[in-house]
Order: C-alpha cells, then structure tokens, then sequence
C-alpha cells in the first residue's frame, strides 16, 4: 500500500521535495541568484526525468486520486514547459530579489495542476484547481516595482475569483443532483435532465473562464500584457494546457451521457472563439497582447477538435498541447529575451528585427509558422488532426469556417514576419547575446518543432494512450 | 532507384546551404545541388521509359510506401505515372535555370538559395505524393517560400503582393483540406478511412460525396493556378517577384494547382462532369478576360503575368472538357507555358538588370545591343502566342482538338471564344516585342544605366545557360511532341 502510495504518487512527490529543498534554501543558505538558478534548473531537469519511469495506472485514497499512463504523459508535458520557462526566463529572473519565492510559487501551481489531472472526484478537482491558481495571481504581480504588473494580477485573482464561484456552483449542483463526488460514479447517475444541463453549464463556464473561450475571454489580453513575460506564457501554455487535459477527460466520462448536448455549445463556442479571437489579435500592436489573442484563436481549434469526442479528438488534444509547449514557448523565448533585455514589447520594434539579430528572427519565425500551421512545422500536424477529429462527426459547416479562419490567422502572423524581415526600421532592436540558458530552451523548442510534427510515433503514441467513443 | 531521393537531395542541398559561408560558396552549392537533381530526374525519365515497353502495365511505376502516422491510416506513399514525370522534369528544369539566372544575388544570397530549394522541394514531393496527406503536406511547404521570396528580395508594393499571394492560397489549401477530409472520411475503403489515392481510386467516392466535396477540391487547387475570381494573386505576384521567383512561381508553382486539379477530375468523375460547364465557363473568361487585360498592360513583367493567367486558363479548359485528348493537351499546356513563362521572365529579368526599367514605352532598339537576350525573348514570345514547331502550338491544339469532341453547342461555343483569345494574345505579344526589340535604341526611365554612359552588355553564361536549357525544352516538345505524349498517354 505503501510502495503504490510513493510509485502513483511519485510525480507530485518530486515536486514537493523540491519546493521544500527551495524554501530551506532560502532561509538558510546565502546564495547568489544564479547558483539559486542553476539548482532549480538542474532540480526541474532531474523532475522531468523522474517522469519517465514507470507509468502504471492506479487509483489512491478511495477513486480521489486516479493516475494512468495518458495522466502521467500530460504531467511530463507539463514538466517539460515548465522547465523550459525557467530556462527562458534566466536573464529576467537574475536581476530579481525573489528568485526562490518565485520557484516555489511556480511548483505549487505546478503541484496543483497535477493533483486536478489526477482528480476522480469533484473535491481535489476543485483544490487542484484552486492551489493552481492563486499562486499564479501572486507571479502575474511578480514584477513589484511596476503598477501594470499589481493590475494584471488584481484582474487575474477577481475573474478567476468568478470563475471559481461558477465551478462550485456547479459541482454543488451536481452533487445534490446525483449524490455523489466521484467521477466514476457520476457518469451513470447523469441522465440529461434538466437540473444536469444546468449543472453542467456553470462547469462549462467555469472552465471556459480556465482556458478563456469567448465570450469568457475578456481577462486574458489585460493579464497578459500586465504579467512579466514568464508568466505569460506559463499561463497561456502550461495552465492552459492542465485545464485542457482534465476538460477532455471529465466531457468524455463523466459527461459522456449528455454527449448530445454539449457537442452542440461547443461547436457554437469555438466557431466564436476562432472568429473573435482571429478579429482581435489582428488589432494589438503589444507582441504580449496580440499573442494572448491568438492563443485564444488557439484555444478555438482545440474546441473543435474536442467536440469530434472519438480518440482520434483527445489524442489530438494532448498532441496539440505538447505541440504549443514548443511553438508558444519558442515565440515567448524571443518575446521574453527582447522585453528583459530592451524593455520592447511592441510588434513595430520588430521591425527590421533580422538585420540584428538573425538567429533570434529565425526562431521567432519558426514558432509563427508553426503556430500558424505551416508545414514542416509540428504545427501543420497538430491543427490538421484537430480539424480531422472534428470533421470525423460529419459536419463540415464548422470545419469550413474554422479551416477558413486559418487565412485570418495567417495574415496576423505573417504580419510579425514581415516586419522581422520586410520592413525597415531607424532604430531596430540592437544586437543581442542569448544567455546560454536561453539558447537551450529555444533549441529544445525547435527541434521540439521539428522532429514532434514530421516523426509519425510521437503521434501514434499518445493515439495508443488515448480513449474516446 | 527510389523516388524518395527527389526529396532527400533538396533536403541536403539545403541543408549544405546552411553551412556555407559567402555567396560564392552557396551559389555553387545550390546549383550543383539542382544539377544533380536534374541529371537523376533524366536518368529516372530513362528507366521509366525501359519500363513501360518491357510489359510493365502497371499505371504507377517506383512505389514506395512506409506507414506515416499509423493510427490515422496516413501513409508516405510515392510513385509515378507519365504526368508525374513530366512536371518533375519541368520543376528540375526550371529549378536549374532559375538558379543560373539568380547567379549574381548577393543580398542575404545563402536565405534566398535556401528558400528556392525548398520550393523546388515542396514541388517535387507534391508531384510524387500518391497520398493526398502527404499531397496536401507539399502543397504548404510551396506557400511559405514564396511570401518570403516576394517579399524581401521583391520590387514595388512587393510585401503587399507577398501577404496577397499568401493569403489567396491560404485559403486555396483551407478549401482543399476540406475536401480531402470529406473525402477520408466518406470513402469505404476495406483499411477503414484512407488518403491512399489508389486506394480510394478504387473502392469509388459515391457520387452525393462527390458532388459534395468535388467543388472544394476543386476550387481550393483552382486557386493556385489562378482559376478566374481568384486569379488576383497572380499579376501582383509575380511581377513584384525576383527573377527566379517569378519564375518558380509561373514556372512550377502554378503548375501544383493545374495538377491538383486534374487529379481531383480523375478521381471524381461524376462529379468533374456534373460541373464541367462552371468549369468552362470559368475558364474560358480566364481566357479571353487574361488576353485582354494583358492588352492593357504596360509593365513587361505585368504582361507576362496577365498571359500567364489566359494560359492557365487553357489548363483549366482542358481538364473541364474531360476527354482524354483535352487532358492530354491540359499536362502538354502545363509543362510548355512552364518552360515558356520561366524563358519569359528570365529574359525579363536580364533586361531589367541591364536598363533598370521594364515600362515597355521606355525600352526600343535592344536587338542591337542585346542580340542573345533580344532572341531569347523573341523564342519566348513566339511561343507564348502559339506559333508552330514550338511548345505552345502543340499544347494549345490539342487542347482544342480534344475540346472539339464534345458535341454540344455550349462547348463548341467556348472553345471557339478561347481559340480567339490566341489572336489577342498575338496582338499584345507583337506589339510589346515590336516595341522592345525593334526601332530605335531607346532606354529611358529613372535609374537608367544608359543615360548614366553605362554601357548595355550581352547575356553572361549563366544566363545563356538558362536559356538554352529552357529552348532546348521548349523545341523538343514543339518538333517532336510524340516523345512526351507518349510517356503521358
């Protein structure tokens, strides 16, 4: 009992160990900011690797912990942005005071979005969900001295505030409904009546809120620009990907009998999200702004996947996601590296970006082509299934406007190219060392670019874990 | 013999580009590079030819087939037939010309090498692909080398024809998936769903899915070779491109759209009937509307991409006529205005560089100066308005003649309107070489070399190289058309 307590557990376990080694640190040892660094880096690489051993599947504590081998696959995912992140964030993090306090934020988040992925029950779903989010309104505020940086975090803690309040709302239903907080148990008490429908609308709502699909979106723009960029891309790759992960898996169990239903909002809300999301990112001139809309765009093709509710949908889920940790990552890495360096985060000071700095313009460029779903890049690979898996249920209208949606996506990206390499520019962003850190994580997101989309078994992998009906 | 290395030795070339250091180093790289590329696809042409008489009757020759993504039936799957062939050896051919000509680039030269070879990388697996995953997967590694071509080695509003170009086969490509979805997902194969073009060749599209999908195809392929509402890309495109990426885009890329559509015309053919007058009808204004905007123009390079719109419109004929002569004549049309519309731009781009303008009011009297580019562009203009003993005849009465065999009035009506275009494009040809070659020796314009005493030279070697690699092409299919009608048939 024992033994399956420490080998289920043994993801969140790491990080424990690891948030607790840096809390020690911190009082007791009198290191610089970069030694701190290098430690947590090295501790998040060994965590990343910890991931890969074993992977049987499991239940703990009464069905409240579930774990499976597509669980600890999405958990590895998550490792591996968050290590990525933490390398990128090297040259903004090293003139900070806080370094250990923002690690251990950052695992708690971390912490939390494992136990909601690994959540059989309606209770740890909803801790997870919250010990995932209000450490993340803590790090939006990271940067102290700067006002926009208290406001993002005060937008993020209120509308995720709401959201919460939504999601309990919810589950209370649910569970004076169906008398119980078990997921598995759930499924067959769920009968479609009308307090179910309801029920289920303030969940949907309140994870719509988690991943910002429109017309729950308006949180996202302003919170992104206000965060430090570190931030910002964990909250638009990593904890919007966990949210992801556990939305799949609770609409195909627990919310599978209501199928019917819900098949139908979605397609509505990601038609939507695609349009709104696309019409707006055209708009931003703020590279912080403009990536959170098309994110949201992002987020709009995942919903159409999503709703083909067959495996080939949930594999493609968890294989965009992994897809974005690389491609969002890498446009972040450049984003990230420019604003810690110059303080520039406007698109027109990207013009003539790649007469300074060609490596940099390259990797940018590779990460908008992928995210914009250009082959070679993994990114063609990822929306194609998407699309694929939403096509599977036969109707095309959506298909057509989301396939349709892609020559909007693809202006506002090619935008950013044209100006890192079209246009001219009287003071470009002057010429600059990438720390070696940085240099890492943009080689793992390149190749992670690369090789995800053209190598066929990464794809066939994560299809062999996947369920669906 | 593996036809896998069409792919794989771009895909060296480029990745040779990367490190090399200095133009000199990379322009010899990337053409030794398409040489060899053009030596194998003679050499391929060679064996397929020993093939076919020896009894092998199979209609796909050098098959290769590895599983891609297992658990969604995609395979990698390659082969060719006659057609395939043929644009594969016009894509080598126009790829080593556009390389000779780009010679003397020197602005950020290893990025533009690269970028060419990789659209020459994309044609080359699209012509092969005999699945319509890894089809439409070579269809976009096509688009993104071109905005970037356009747009930073470009003249004129070049970004604004860039992103147009992008945009238009964006949604040629958004159209095409759709299709290719509804086809995966409507075909009883007995492996389940499956892009296996043979595959589904076989187990037959019922004919509500045809209907139903056949126009996205169809219209999504249309649109990269300039099928008529959406044809606006193509004038601004290419004329605000460098030389050698006209010339791959008129030269090879349109051609993706021209094949595209005729497979998609093989495959559903029910469907292809039912629409073959929106067909024609398109086409034929492509026709006669590319003929007379030409007529208007006064950009040589605009001119040259206006006809080039009329041309591909007697692609688009052929395929919508669908009898097998009209077809054949519709592959002859896309190898010849091929060859002819790189020969075009070439000679355009030669002028260009020595006199700084292409206002075809502001040049006169180049024969005497420039007799090799002079003829060059002659033989470029001959064919282009279809004289006999060069390609353009040949192709563009076979289209006709297949035309003709349909029988209702409709049809006969439309091929006699495109075989009036022919009289048009005779018109804006003679006048624009009248003008050029002839009369006094005139350059004008800002920038002029000549009013600056520089002296106008003749061709260098690569560009007579490129040259005569296209002539060549051009004279052995007008002469002696049998040899590629055959490997066609």
């Amino acid at each position: 009992m024992l033994s399956d307590f420490f080998i289920l557990m043994k993801q969140e376990l790491v990080i424990m160990v690891i948030i607790f080694v840096l809390l020690l640190l911190k009082i007791g040892a009198d290191m610089s900011n970069e030694k701190m660094m290098n430690l947590a880096n090295g501790l998040l690489l060994l965590n990343l690797a910890a991931g890969f051993t074993g992977n049987q599947p499991g239940v703990l504590f009464n069905e409240m912990y579930v774990t499976n081998p597509l669980i600890v696959l999405e958990k590895n995912i998550l490792n591996l942005g968050t290590l990525i992140i933490s390398l990128q964030s090297f040259s903004w993090l090293k003139k900070h005071d806080h370094v250990p306090e923002f690690y251990v934020l950052l695992l708690c988040t971390l912490l939390g979005m494992f136990f909601m992925i690994s959540s059989g029950n309606l209770i740890l779903f909803y801790i997870g969900l919250e010990l995932s989010s209000i450490p993340l309104a803590t790090m939006a505020n990271f940067d102290l001295a700067a006002k926009r940086s208290s406001e993002a975090a005060m937008k993020f803690i209120m509308s995720s505030a709401f959201a919460s309040g939504l999601l309990l709302f919810g589950i209370s239903l649910l569970y004076g409904a169906t008398g119980t907080l078990t997921f598995s148990e759930m499924t067959a008490l769920i009968t479609g009546s009308p307090l179910h429908i309801f029920a289920f609308v303030l969940l949907l709502a309140g994870f719509a809120f988690k991943i910002s699909v429109v017309p729950f979106h308006l949180w996202t723009a302003d919170v992104y620009e206000g965060a430090p960029v570190a931030v910002t891309s964990w909250l638009s790759v990593v904890s919007k990907g966990s949210v992801l992960f556990v939305f799949v898996s609770v609409l195909y169990t627990v919310f599978k009998p209501i199928a019917g239903n819900w098949y139908n909002m979605l397609f509505l809300l990601s038609v939507v999200t695609i349009l709104i999301g696309n019409l707006f990112a055209i708009r931003q001139n703020n590279i912080k702004r403009f990536l959170a809309f098309s994110s949201i765009a992002q987020i709009g093709f995942i919903l159409v996947g999503i709703t083909g509710s067959s495996q080939v949908s949930s594999a493609s889920v968890v294989y965009f996601v992994l897809i974005y940790v690389f491609s969002n990552l890498a446009a972040f890495g450049v984003v990230a590296l420019v604003s810690a360096v110059t303080g520039r985060e406007q698109v027109s000071d990207y013009k003539g970006f790649y007469k300074t700095n060609p490596v940099l313009s390259w990797v940018l460029t590779i990460a908008l082509f992928s995210l914009a779903g250009v082959p070679p890049t993994a990114g063609f690979f990822g929306k194609f299934f998407l699309l694929m898996a939403g096509a599977g249920k036969g109707n095309y209208i959506p298909i057509t406007i989301a396939a349709l949606n892609m020559i909007l996506s693809f202006y506002y990206y090619l935008r950013i190219v044209k100006a890192v390499f079209m246009d001219a520019n009287e003071q470009p962003i002057e010429r600059l060392t990438i720390p070696a850190y940085s240099k890492l994580a943009m080689f793992i997101c390149v190749a992670g670019i690369l090789i995800t989309g053209l190598a066929g078994f990464v794809y066939d992998y994560i299809y062999a874990l996947s369920f669906g009906f | 013999m593996s036809l896998s290395v069409l792919i794989i030795l771009p895909l060296l070339t480029a990745i040779a580009l990367l490190l090399c250091n200095g133009f000199r180093q990379v322009r010899v790289v990337a053409l030794s590079g398409a040489v060899v590329q053009l030596i194998y696809v003679l050499w391929l042409l060679g064996a397929y030819w020993q093939q076919r008489p020896a009894g092998n009757a199979a209609a796909i020759l050098f098959e290769e087939d590895l599983t891609w993504f297992a658990s969604l039936n995609i395979h990698y799957h390659v082969g060719i037939d006659g057609i395939a062939i043929a644009m594969i050896l016009l894509t080598a051919l126009v790829t080593v010309a556009g390389i000779l000509v780009s010679w003397p680039v020197e602005k950020l030269s290893k990025e533009f090498f690269f970028l060419l070879v990789l659209l020459s990388l994309g044609a080359y697996g699209f012509f092969i692909s005999l699945d319509l995953f890894t089809l439409f997967f070579f269809l976009e590694v096509a688009v993104i080398p071109k905005f970037l071509l356009i747009g930073i080695w470009g003249s004129g509003r070049s970004s604004y024809s860039a992103m147009k170009l992008a945009l238009l086969l964006m949604g040629g490509s958004a159209l095409v998936f759709v299709g290719l979805a509804g086809i995966y997902f409507n075909t009883p194969t007995a492996n389940g769903p499956t892009f296996d073009l043979l595959q589904i060749a076989q187990a037959g599209i019922s004919t509500d899915v045809q209907e139903l999908f056949f126009p996205f195809a169809f219209i999504g392929f249309g649109i990269f070779t300039a099928l008529f509402p959406f044809h606006t890309w193509v004038p601004d495109g290419h004329s605000s491109a460098p030389t050698a990426a006209s010339m791959f885009l008129a030269g090879i890329s349109m051609k993706l759209g021209g094949y595209g559509c005729l497979r998609m015309a093989l495959l559903m053919p029910a469907a292809a009937q039912s629409y073959s007058g929106i067909i024609i009808v398109l086409a034929t204004i492509a026709i006669i509307y590319g003929a007379f905007a030409t007529m208007m123009q006064t950009d040589l390079k605009y001119i040259n991409a206006y006809s080039s719109v009329s041309h591909c419109g007697f692609v688009l004929l052929g395929i919508g006529m669908l009898t097998k002569t009209a077809m054949m004549g519709a592959v002859l049309q896309m190898v010849s205005h091929g060859l002819m519309t790189a020969l075009f731009f070439a000679a355009i781009g030669m002028l260009y560089d020595r006199t700084h303008t292409r206002q075809v009011a502001q040049l006169g009297g180049l024969l005497k100066v420039m007799p090799f580019i002079a003829t060059v562009f002659v033989i470029a203009g001959l064919c282009s308005l279809g004289l006999p003993g060069l390609s353009g005849f040949v192709a563009e009465v076979t289209v006709f003649m297949g035309a003709w065999q349909r029988e209702d009035a409709w049809y006969r009506l439309a091929t006699i309107l495109a075989c009036a275009s022919i009289v048009v494009t005779a018109v804006y040809i003679l006048r624009a070489m009248g003008k050029v070659i002839m009369g006094p020796l005139l350059v004008e314009g800002t920038g002029s070399l000549l009013q600056q005493g520089h002296v106008l030279s003749d061709a260098r070697w690569n560009e007579k190289l490129a040259a005569v690699l296209l002539i060549i092409g051009i004279v052995a299919i007008g002469v002696a058309p049998f040899w590629l009608t055959e490997l066609i048939n």
